[in-house]
């Protein structure tokens, strides 16, 4: 236990002393609700979809932790180029606690930022519809983070150098997040695109948030828990396992 | 009693061969010292000996344990300092320490007596509370051999220790480690390309070039088994080059490239 949590404290001290990381990680979210939410918002509610803000805020909240989670990787790389990784490394302690340390540090910032994105929303008009609802969209958020933290470490682990992962990053970020009902309901698309936001992780996890924080549910929020739950202690267990193999 | 024992070790990456067939054994207490010029295979050694890379072939004996199937144990009974910093730079001297303390399972009341006592042996204990980032080269390197030294070794790993230090700083190091190596019997392994340092401090020296081990004895008898006057002859005379030697054969260049790329 004392080797997860000191390795979650490290990711937690770090970011807390680059304030630059906490305000630039909330530019894009804000940017995104504010010009699509009122962007689209006219032509979504004369559409008869209802009030834009009240369906995109979810999926923004969604949208800022996969971005912030799946960067969290670059740690991995940046410890591999400063030196630090080696010290973990030949440390007598099983490499799966340090990823999972790492995984949930990450998360916990990812999840915090995602917080705060879910604040902002309230702010520019976003209600959620039952208060006590909100703890659990924390757990979803958090859920999102696990998952993608995850993945992008794991993805770090096999890689060297920061152009390749800023690159694979960039194309595995944009289709999971336009592809995951985030920005419009998925009803009336052709088969094909409904069949790959589906099979998209992030899918589940604007569900649950979707669900949680509006009450506007198509799955049900046992069924997203349970998809989203497996898929983040599944990625956390391989993401283990590619960096337990690490070589310097 | 032999506390390191290597037998026909041998790394190859991509059927390139950093480390050729090399067997060797260091005694528990002594100063053994790897001497050979840059991309000779001494850091490659270092990390199949520290668990951090699989040998393509060959045995090696830490304390008793073999790096590849009893990894725990083997890192239990060593710490390293390594050839390039390894600090996080973005934590207090003290964290650092703090952070290797739990890494090695330390309690909280040993560990924070030991952080004490070694960050005021090399001179940072004012300076704990600051960025490691701040530091300049020699401090860092200070401060993780401090922190190498927590968990109260049996073996210190020093790769290239003195590369980049001042000779102040140097001279502070060599005395430093001499004495931690007679104060508490601790097996010193370092690795070097100089001449100087292998000569002051080493009581065994093992001269290395392009992966092969060529010659091993202690300062004495090197001198006298090639009949010269300085270690930097005998050098000369087993290996058919200087240490300093400026121009590259194609061999050392992909060897470089290697390096370049961290594969050595």
């Amino acid at each position: 236990m004392g080797v997860i949590y000191i390795m979650w404290l490290r990711e937690i001290k770090r970011f807390w002393r680059s304030k630059a990381r906490i305000v630039g990680s909330l530019a894009q979210p804000l940017l995104f609700l504010i010009a699509l939410g009122f962007g689209f918002g006219p032509i979504f509610q004369k559409a008869g979809g209802g009030n834009y803000i009240e369906f995109l805020a979810p999926g923004i909240v969604g949208m800022s932790i996969l971005f912030s989670s799946m960067f969290m990787g670059i740690q991995v790389i940046w410890d591999r180029q400063f030196g630090f990784l080696k010290e973990t490394l030949v440390a007598p302690i099983s490499r799966y606690k340090i990823m999972i340390g790492r995984t949930l540090g990450g998360a916990t910032i990812a999840s915090l930022q995602g917080v705060i994105v879910f604040f902002i929303s309230m702010l520019i008009g976003f209600k959620p519809h039952n208060l006590f609802m909100i703890p659990f969209a924390f757990i979803f958020m958090f859920l999102i983070a696990v998952l993608f933290t995850s993945l992008g470490t794991a993805i770090a682990s096999r890689l060297e150098d920061m152009q390749a992962f800023q690159l694979i990053m960039n194309f595995l970020i944009m289709p999971i997040f336009f592809l995951s009902g985030a920005l419009f309901p998925i009803d009336n698309l052709p088969n094909a695109i409904q069949i790959l936001i589906k099979i998209n992780p992030l899918y589940y996890g604007i569900e649950g948030l979707r669900t949680t924080l509006t009450g506007i549910t198509q799955l049900g929020l046992v069924f997203d828990f349970f998809i989203l739950g497996s898929l983040a202690v599944i990625m956390t267990i391989i993401g283990g396992h590619l960096f337990s193999k690490i070589e310097i | 009693m032999k506390i390191i024992e290597v037998k026909n070790l041998v790394k190859k990456f991509d059927g390139f061969t950093a480390v050729d067939n090399i067997s060797f054994e260091v005694k528990k207490g002594e100063i053994f010292a790897f001497l050979g010029p840059n991309g000779a295979g001494k850091t490659t050694t270092i990390k199949m000996l520290t668990t951090l890379l699989h040998p393509t072939s060959g045995s090696i004996r830490i304390n008793g344990f073999s790096p590849i199937n009893e990894k725990d144990k083997v890192r239990h009974s060593f710490g390293i300092v390594f050839q390039d910093p390894s600090v996080d730079e973005e934590l207090t001297a003290y964290e650092n320490m703090e952070f290797h303390a739990a890494l090695y399972n330390i309690k909280p009341e040993i560990s924070k007596e030991r952080i004490s006592e070694l960050l005021k042996l090399v001179d940072l204990w004012e300076r704990r509370n600051e960025l490691v980032k701040y530091f300049s080269g020699g401090m860092k390197r200070r401060l993780e051999i401090a922190r190498g030294l927590i968990h109260h070794p049996k073996i210190l790993f020093l790769d290239e220790p003195s590369l980049g230090l001042d000779p102040q700083t140097r001279n502070f190091l060599w005395k430093y480690i001499k004495e931690m190596n007679k104060k508490e019997n601790m097996t010193i392994f370092l690795t070097t390309h100089y001449m100087e340092e292998a000569e002051k401090i080493a009581d065994t020296i093992a001269i290395i070039d392009h992966g092969k081990l060529i010659k091993i004895g202690s300062l004495d008898k090197l001198k006298k088994d090639t009949k010269s006057n300085s270690l930097e002859e005998a050098f000369l005379k087993l290996t058919g080059h200087d240490i300093r030697e400026e121009t590259a054969s194609p061999k050392d260049r992909m060897r470089l490239r290697r390096k370049m790329h961290g594969r050595l």
